[in-house]
């Protein structure tokens, strides 16, 4: 199995990850590599196996609809890089 | 170098107090640390603030069960108020706004933390090697790996900078750091952890755990983490045993299983012969071993790496440049602050895994790959359930060689994710498993791998515990200079 | 070339629930920027979900209410995608298994025409924040208090063939949903929303022409216009010999004109795959039951109830079932005139609606309580008062003038039924008037309106007309 470099750019894209062109071979050559290994999967028929989402089977719990959180903006946007008027800024985003 | 347990009756006694134990291992950490690269953040003030909290506690007569204890921390939890990197640029200036669950709890119970150790990126790596802050050295020899990705936290207490430390395990992550470096970690059952602000890495696979010098310690600590946590929808709604009540039981009668397939090729000869010798001491403890097979162990890696990699590529979307984390200098547009921040916030294997996992989820390929490992999880598991119908616990070795030298690997990441092939198939199937000292090949040590039945931790810790009464692998300590 | 139209709706219903669906935030509307965004819905790293129990049952109900499967077993998936106001990078949403499977509705098109429009399934997911472009010069602020809000989604077959139908069914989802109680309905706030799927395909053909997604509709008016437009646009492309983009399109209500959203024209990969943050939600037949005993009386049965119980034309029973406030109003002012429900229903539908309409204001804002209105009817009722007079005594109640009693008390409106006051002003006209006298004894029945109007004039409309107009008669004679 091998990686196309287009194919490499497409799922960096999907991902958000920049990726500078020198290094995309490098990362087709390497991702290859590991979907080699990931083949090995296809040795074993699993035809009529459950796929198992979770170790345990558990059913999901439900929490009371009570509101238990309190305001903390001036903490959690003390971290964030880029903040005025109570608002988290990005660059213009056209629409 | 004294373990939690004689801290605790130290302190317990009157011996020393929690602030003289504290300032000798902030000593230590000072004096040795340079050389091996541990931690990542030591908080001294804080750490000698909580050791007075727990000293005027303790004289006051509320001492809780961890009072007074110093820990290390994997920089993977949240700590309110302290840097908390997961060893990544992307998190380099992240100052937690809360604690995780787990440290909440070990903060009521008492205990002190000493700082924040080093791992591999997110946790994402069998050496320590991709850590931003450069990698954790092995006590025992310097050149070489202490495993990952908690590696951080395997050398703190195997070179005597903290008595005991909290890591993760999502494939290994306690346990092969704790066998490269002589001190004995347990993964507990999944769900049995919080892993309420513990960074995910693979949601399905991670599960936090005590490292520490003995199966004592680790009963110690695991008690005062374990349990359920209404804010993590995983975590199981059961009981919490007494862990450190059934470690003296006799083992006798005591079913052992060996896999077949994790002595087959591939494993080392020096390790093999440990692992040998620890199995005839099992026997000599009244042991009966019995070989069982795990037939589909052989496809364990694939199958953990399509999983993780995919449950990490979603879960390190949320490392975007707008809340919290790194963000590039000037963006041009959105795109750009996307694509920039996360590329230069994110080491090469993050990236790796980021993007295998999203080809392996994007359209067309979700079947072939996810939807496949997750079926093979679903017989991995089997296996297990199968095995133990027959015996009560499984050993083999942790990992198929000692600690490697530094650099190795780190050119095939392919040959990196074959250090796992002992440790992923318990993540896989949310076992409980603990490593734990079992001799030495060439001057390094070897772990020996026990893994249990869903929510056996006592078991584990009494086995283990038996084998290191019999044993002093576990006393050893690596010569450890400034 | 006869063109058929055809419309699937994506209705996004905001419940009611006071917290978040997976965190302790609170979901009230127009709180300052960020201060209901708790460290869950902010997706700090560490963070983890944990499902409101209310959303599940809200969901439920709505289940119930459209007759739908129940998913007994239904999986939370993360649809992946980059925007800043999402803040993991994924919506937590359902997928392969939602929680509401296949139901239906049933649409009234007036005249006694109605269809029924199937619902492919509804799922919960999470609401994302909000992108604020006004706020700043070159940059896009955030605000991530909505995010994690719960939200119903529920998707129709693509069973509607023209605008109008599309509206009847919005309107009919919108009425279930606040008859429930599970959503507050408040389309300018953006509790509810809606998406349509247009396209349209010759008259006949099986093959459903190329769809697009008309976005951003926060009206019923509004909804009507953009399909109504989008078919146009469509169908000129077709007649022209083009092809139709399958793609988002965004409606300017101000222009009247919907256009493509270039930003996601590439295409969505969303990579869906089960969240391993959180388990299979498993329903049983008891949480099942506990919720079908707290449904409230929807629609259809009202409709049905107001017909054979309460005597109401099919026409006037639709309209007043037709949304939980009328209905309420109607039944509020029905508990204080029993007898009454046929005038009532007219009052409602005709002077209530329009000065409603007039002052743009809902039946549960309306400045008389339907206790009031009640209580004008029986004045109509027991003849204190004429209809014409009651008109007059409403548009007082409007303005706050109190209840019927007092300001026909206070001016003066008691209608005048005193048989020997009346006979002596018909008297007087009629010795006033004997020309008039003349033509109506040679015949001319219309010359007893010109009398009728002269009591009426002098009593300033208090007569009693029925009184009236026998006397006349009488005395007219001779």
């Amino acid at each position: 199995m091998s990686l196309k470099s287009e194919e490499v750019i497409a799922i960096a894209h999907l991902a958000r990850l920049g990726i500078e062109d020198a290094a995309i071979d490098d990362y087709a050559r390497d991702l290859s590599r590991i979907l080699d290994l990931v083949a090995e999967m296809n040795t074993v028929d699993t035809e009529g196996v459950a796929p198992m989402a979770h170790p345990l089977d558990a059913a999901q719990r439900l929490r009371p609809d009570a509101i238990t959180e309190t305001n903390q903006r001036d903490k959690f946007q003390s971290i964030a890089p880029d903040v005025e008027a109570g608002l988290y800024r990005v660059p213009k985003v056209i629409e | 170098m004294q373990t939690l347990t004689q801290i605790r009756d130290g302190l317990a006694a009157g011996d020393f107090s929690s602030v003289e134990i504290t300032r000798d291992l902030l000593d230590r950490i000072a004096a040795t640390d340079g050389a091996l690269n541990a931690y990542i953040t030591v908080t001294e003030a804080q750490a000698l603030q909580q050791a007075e909290a727990a000293d005027r506690d303790r004289a006051a007569g509320n001492a809780g069960p961890l009072n007074g204890l110093p820990l290390a921390i994997k920089d993977i939890f949240c700590t309110d108020g302290v840097r908390t990197s997961c060893a990544s640029r992307m998190l380099d200036n992240f100052i937690a706004p809360y604690d995780a669950t787990v440290i909440a709890r070990l903060r009521d119970a008492g205990s002190v933390m000493l700082g924040k150790t080093n791992m591999d990126e997110f946790a994402m790596g069998s050496s320590n090697e991709s850590s931003h802050y450069g990698p954790a050295r092995n006590p025992w020899d310097r050149d070489r790996v202490p495993g990952g990705s908690s590696g951080g936290s395997a050398v703190a207490v195997a070179a005597g900078m903290a008595p005991a430390a909290l890591g993760t395990d999502t494939g290994g992550s306690i346990r092969q750091p704790a066998a490269f470096c002589g001190i004995t970690g347990l993964k507990p059952t999944y769900g049995r952890v919080s892993r309420y602000g513990m960074i995910a890495y693979a949601s399905s696979l991670d599960q936090g755990g005590p490292m520490a010098r003995s199966a004592e310690d680790c009963a110690l600590l695991l008690q005062g983490i374990a349990g359920f946590d209404e804010r993590d929808s995983t975590s199981i709604d059961r009981e919490v045993p007494d862990y450190g009540a059934r470690l003296d039981d006799g083992i006798d009668g005591l079913r052992i299983g060996l896999p077949k397939q994790y002595f087959a090729a591939g494993l080392d000869d020096g390790v093999a012969r440990v692992i040998d010798a620890a199995i005839d001491e099992y026997r000599r403890l009244g042991a009966e071993v019995i070989e069982v097979d795990l037939p589909n162990s052989g496809i364990a890696i694939p199958a953990y790496y399509v999983v993780a990699m995919a449950e990490c590529s979603s879960n390190l979307s949320r490392f975007d440049g707008v809340r919290f984390g790194h963000r590039c200098d000037d963006p041009k547009d959105l795109e750009d602050l996307y694509k920039r921040s996360r590329a230069e916030g994110f080491g090469d294997e993050v990236k790796r895994r980021i993007l295998i996992g999203t080809y392996a989820l994007s359209a067309g390929y979700y079947d072939a790959y996810y939807l496949k490992a997750q079926k093979l999880r679903r017989l991995i598991s089997n296996d297990f359930q199968s095995a133990f119908e027959r015996v009560d616990l499984i050993a083999g070795p942790t990992t198929p060689t000692p600690a490697f030298p530094l650099g190795d690997n780190r050119d095939d990441p392919v040959a990196m994710y074959l250090q796992d092939i002992y440790t992923i198939s318990v993540n896989l199937a949310g076992l409980p498993a603990i490593s734990l000292p079992a001799g030495f090949s060439d001057g390094l040590p070897v772990g020996l791998q026990l893994i249990g039945n869903y929510f056996d931790e006592a078991r584990l810790l009494n086995a283990a515990h038996r084998f290191q009464q019999a044993t002093d692998w576990h006393l050893r300590q690596p010569e450890v200079t400034a | 070339m006869n063109w058929e139209t055809v419309i699937g709706l994506e209705i996004h219903a905001q419940l009611a629930t006071r917290s978040k669906i997976f965190s302790g935030a609170s979901t009230a509307f127009g709180a300052e920027p960020n201060t209901q965004a708790c460290a869950v819905d902010l997706g700090l790293p560490g963070v983890l979900p944990v499902l409101n129990e209310e959303a599940v049952n809200m969901a439920i109900k709505f289940a119930l209410a459209i007759d739908a499967e129940i998913g007994r077993e239904s999986v939370f998936a993360r649809k992946n995608y980059f925007y800043p106001d999402l803040p993991k990078g994924y919506q937590i949403s359902q997928f392969e298994l939602p929680i509401v499977g296949r139901g239906q509705v049933s649409i009234s098109l007036g005249e006694g025409d109605s269809r029924v429009i199937g619902v492919t399934r509804a799922h919960l997911e999470e609401d994302a924040g909000k992108s604020l472009h006004d706020q700043f010069a070159d940059m896009t602020g955030i605000d991530l208090n909505r995010a994690g809000t719960p939200l119903l989604e529920i998707v129709s077959e693509p069973d509607m063939r023209s605008a109008k139908e599309a509206v009847a069914y919005a309107r009919k989802i919108h009425a279930l949903v606040q008859y429930l109680g599970i959503c507050d309905g408040n389309m300018q706030e953006g509790s509810f929303r809606c998406d349509a799927n247009v396209s349209v395909r010759p008259a006949g053909q099986q093959e459903l022409g190329t769809r697009t997604e008309l976005k951003n509709i926060n009206s019923f008016r509004f909804l009507e216009r953009a399909i109504n437009h989008e078919v146009r646009r469509q169908i000129e492309i077709l007649e022209d010999g083009g092809r139709i983009v399958q793609e988002t399109r965004l409606y300017d209500a101000e222009r009247d004109e919907t256009r493509s959203m270039r930003s996601k024209e590439e295409a969505n990969d969303y990579r869906y795959f089960p969240d391993p943050d959180l388990l299979p939600v498993r329903i049983d037949d008891a949480r099942i039951e506990r919720i079908r005993a707290t449904l409230p009386e929807l629609p259809e049965q009202k409709r049905q109830r107001y017909i054979s119980e309460l005597g109401l034309s099919e026409y006037n029973a639709e309209l007043l079932s037709a949304s939980r406030e009328i209905a309420a109003y109607f039944e509020a002012a029905l508990a204080e005139a029993e007898a009454l429900s046929v005038p009532l229903a007219n009052w409602i539908l005709g002077e209530v609606t329009g000065a409603l309409n007039k002052a743009d204001l809902g039946f549960d804002a309306c400045p008389v309580p339907p206790a009031r209105l009640a209580g004008l009817l029986r004045r109509i009722d027991d003849d204190t008062i004429s209809g014409k007079i009651a008109k007059e005594v409403f548009e007082a109640m409007w303005n706050g003038e109190g209840d019927a009693d007092a300001i026909i008390e206070a001016r003066g409106l008691r209608q005048i039924s005193d048989s020997g006051e009346l006979e002596a002003m018909i008297d007087a006209a009629i010795a006033e008037h004997p020309a008039q006298v003349e033509q109506f004894r040679a015949g001319k029945e219309k010359v007893l309106g010109f009398f009728v109007g002269q009591i009426m004039k002098q009593t300033r409309g208090k007569a009693n007309p029925g009184q009236v107009n026998a006397l006349l008669r009488e005395k007219l004679k001779g």
